[in-house]
């Protein structure tokens, strides 16, 4: 199977031919429109190794996310960065190279957090390893951080290595009722105190605050916080891992990555707060431009998440006076700046020399 | 040798005590922490702001001199030794904290601030800095994020790369990269992981962004004695299975635990292995794990266990652990820290290879490990007066290497390549890989000019060093000749 992938991508190399990878097509909507023949990994499955004790599993890139997390279950282990399923049948490969996490990432940690290692396979065709499954690695730069994320623009990550932790013992969810304001302060105030934190959110004027860890700690956090016990929590936090309530039906959605202590952006019930206030989702109908400027005076950035985009940008359309001489033309991710777009696409060109691999998904120019 | 012309240029862009090309100022900068490599800088600069740096980078660039970087210069693996008609860029004046946010927490800091300085400098917050490498009185924060240093307590914590946010960095030709955000992601590719570990060979670091946690309440440690290395080395994936992370998990072996006794005065047990558990944490947490771990450990067939129940017994169980490198020192002249990364199943396969290639060579090892995260540090203990026996050491700490890369392991788990264990790299990596790691650096630094040599050896280097990497059941390199 990975010799048949291998000869898929020497062959499109060779001929040119754009390719689409996609494993369970749960994340489709995710960057922007990119166009070629379909790569799939659906094929490719299977969890090669997997040590309890180590901490540590690899599995190949077309391995259900679903598969994983019930051999993991069964040891009591987890992947502590929640990847979003979306309903779908997600992979593992999909999940690392969208680098998407769920709402334990900002106590636990982000998918980029727990790769140790990749196998991937270059634009040229060539099979490469890069980190492996140890979970101290300093030998040479860390490319197998820089697969997640890259929305496979540099490469087809055949097989991932993972840092996986133990499920905690107990878990107790608590809701409060709050504006915005104070949702953010406590959110912030909470992650500076030792509290078993583990997910963070608000929406509607509701702070839903979830704590993780041995029973007995649990409880005292609970003891300490107050706020009212929530039912079926778990269901709670699965959907918002997937998106899965009415507000995340809302187009076009907005995802503001903003420092956390950010005030608040004031939108109502058209937002939802996550990640401790780090993450800000917008049902917006302002501009790209004016969310695109919000989110970096708040020290971030925005990404139109789910929403209608140009199959094909039009190649300075309109507003030339605006576009920085490099810059990448805007689409579903914030623009970078000139010298990082630089950067990007030197580091695409030599990854993926004839740009064969999902071709405009991240930037519509490479 | 760099040109009397090109030296008067730097001083003009510095003011005069910022430059240095007399010998005797040059001297404390020949080596950095791994003292068998030395040479003379032919030109030392230390900046004292990022204005500096770039003028500094700028005028290296238009001429193509090369810069080598250098932190606090406690780096272990040669990576700030001074290259021939290079300038040694020097970031130690680069020291100011300049911001901290206890509500966001987050410190933004230069890179010459020293990794303990940023703890204390949060402490009144009830922050810290989590990373601790065991240099981090004197460690640098920058040089920490171009090493990705970890520490103690990275199993729970992590290393450097998971505990930073953003980067201002210099590129050689001094153009200004902002990496990451104040966010906890930032668009595009992961730079900042990039960054993380490059050991000077991308960018100069002018200015880091790191994240700050909650003092625990509470941390508390257990040590347990063993008869058999191998027993200790169960007993560690035993804790782990049981659901625990330890904050701290540091096992010794007997040679390691009786210099550190005479040295420190511990009160180890004398015993084959010593395992020494740290769990902190909510109150509530470190009692249920404290109780774990105890069972655990009864039940891995541990001969003595203590549990620290008072501060002064834990920092006195700590401190044998800490002071095992010194102690190491007084059992022989010179020794040499090795530090591979194994998979922890293969520790007694790897202690007992160890120990044959000791009796093999005739160097005594003591084992000290980082048990929580499979990163050993073997001592090879050695005389450097002895003709021969730091060549003979270096040949034994190599083949260490290429064994924990044998058992799925690497040759680096925090100290960085450098230039001791460049040759290593050709064991670790097959052609396609290196030529990956050198196109990163292409798009970074085209003209090879940031810290020439390190990290990354070229490809004619591994043929004519013999280093076999057999990939796919083929010789590495057939297209290169051999001699």
């Amino acid at each position: 199977m990975l010799d048949t992938l291998i000869e898929r991508i020497r062959a499109a190399h060779d001929s040119h031919t754009p390719l689409i990878i996609e494993g369970g097509g749960s994340k489709t909507f995710y960057g922007n429109p990119d166009e070629g023949e379909v790569l799939s990994t659906r094929k490719f499955t299977g969890v090669i190794d997997y040590q309890p004790k180590e901490l540590v599993l690899t599995a190949r890139a077309g391995t259900p996310l679903a598969d994983i997390e019930a051999l993991l279950a069964e040891q009591g282990q987890m992947l502590a960065f929640e990847p979003p399923h979306f309903g779908g049948a997600a992979t593992l490969g999909g999940s690392i190279a969208a680098g998407l996490s769920g709402p334990r990432r900002p106590y636990a940690g982000a998918a980029r957090d727990f790769v140790l290692g990749v196998r991937m396979i270059d634009g040229i065709g060539q099979p490469l390893r890069f980190g492996g499954q140890v979970i101290k690695n300093v030998a040479g730069y860390d490319v197998s951080r820089l697969m997640v994320g890259a929305l496979g623009t540099l490469g087809l990550i055949t097989e991932v290595s993972l840092k996986v932790l133990p499920k905690p013992a107990a878990e107790t969810t608590l809701q409060f009722e709050l504006d915005e304001a104070a949702a953010i302060l406590k959110m912030n105030q909470w992650a500076g105190q030792p509290l078993p934190l583990s997910a963070t959110s608000w929406h509607a004027g509701l702070l839903t605050v979830r704590l993780s860890g041995a029973a007995s700690a649990v409880h005292a956090a609970h003891a300490r916080l107050g706020g009212e016990a929530l039912q079926d929590a778990s269901a709670f936090w699965q959907r918002l891992r997937d998106q899965a309530t009415p507000f995340f039906d809302k187009r076009p959605l907005w995802r503001l990555a903003v420092k956390p202590t950010t005030p608040p952006m004031k939108r109502g019930d058209a937002q939802w707060i996550e990640w401790g206030g780090a993450v800000r989702w917008l049902a917006s109908d302002l501009s790209a431009a004016t969310l695109r400027e919000a989110a970096k005076t708040a020290g971030g950035h925005a990404s139109l998440f789910r929403g209608d985009l140009l199959p094909t940008p039009l190649p300075h359309a309109g507003e030339g006076a605006n576009v920085m001489p490099n810059a990448i033309n805007d689409g579903a991710f914030a623009p970078l700046a000139p010298a990082l777009a630089t950067l990007h696409r030197a580091l695409k060109q030599r990854f993926d020399p004839r740009g064969i691999f999902n071709r405009g998904r991240m930037y519509p120019d490479f | 040798m760099l040109h009397p012309a090109f030296v008067s240029r730097l001083r003009s862009l510095l003011p005069p005590h910022c430059v240095l090309n007399e010998r005797e100022d040059l001297m404390p900068f020949e080596s950095d922490g791994l003292a068998a490599y030395r040479n003379t800088p032919d030109v030392v600069v230390l900046p004292e702001d990022e204005s500096q740096v770039a003028a500094v980078l700028q005028l290296c660039h238009a001429e193509k001199v090369a810069v080598v970087a250098r932190g606090a210069g406690t780096g272990l693996a040669a990576g700030a030794l001074p290259v021939d008609g290079a300038v040694l860029l020097v970031l130690a004046k680069l020291n100011r904290i300049k911001a901290i946010d206890p509500l966001a927490r987050t410190a933004v800091v230069e890179p010459g601030v020293r990794n303990l300085a940023i703890s204390e400098a949060v402490a009144p917050h009830n922050l810290y800095y989590a990373p601790d490498p065991s240099s981090q009185i004197a460690c640098s924060i920058g040089g920490n994020v171009a090493e990705n240093s970890g520490g103690v307590h990275c199993l729970k914590y992590g290393l450097t790369v998971h505990n930073i946010l953003k980067l201002r960095a210099l590129t050689i030709a001094g153009e200004l990269l902002e990496i990451g955000s104040d966010a906890l992601d930032a668009p595009g590719y992961d730079l900042l992981a990039l960054m993380t570990g490059s050991e000077g060979m991308l960018a100069v670091i002018t200015e880091i962004t790191v994240k700050l946690l909650p003092r625990p309440q509470r941390a508390q440690v257990v040590l347990a004695a063993f008869d058999d290395v191998a027993k200790a080395g169960a007993a560690v994936g035993n804790i782990i299975a049981a659901g625990v992370v330890p904050a701290g998990l540091e096992m010794m072996d007997r040679l390691a635990i009786q210099a550190a006794e005479a040295f420190v005065h511990a009160g180890y047990p004398d015993c084959e292995a010593l395992l020494l558990c740290e769990v902190d944490g909510v109150n509530e947490e470190v009692s249920a794990d404290i109780y774990t771990v105890h069972q655990v450990l009864e039940a891995s067939g541990a001969v003595e266990i203590r549990t620290a129940d008072s501060e002064e017994q834990r920092l006195r169980f700590w401190a044998g652990r800490k002071a095992a490198f010194p102690a190491v020192g007084r059992l022989s002249p010179d020794y040499y820290c090795m530090d591979g990364t194994i998979p922890r199943a293969q520790l007694p396969h790897v202690l007992k290879r160890i120990s044959e290639m000791s009796a093999e060579c005739g160097l005594a090892v003591a084992n000290v490990f980082h048990a929580g995260d499979g990163n050993l540090h073997p001592l090879i203990l050695f005389d450097a007066n002895q003709p021969g026996e730091l060549a003979k050491a270096e040949s034994f700490g190599g083949k260490i290497l290429e064994l924990c890369v044998e058992v799925g392991g690497t040759i680096t788990g925090e100290h960085g390549v450098g230039l001791e264990k460049i040759r290593q790299m050709c064991v670790q990596f097959a052609t396609p890989e290196l030529v990956r790691f050198h196109d990163v650096k292409a798009a970074f630094d085209p003209d090879t000019l940031l810290n020439p040599g390190k990290a990354v050896p070229e490809l004619h280097r591994c043929a004519e060093w013999g280093a076999m990497h057999v990939h796919g059941g083929q010789l590495p390199h057939p297209e290169l000749p051999r001699f």
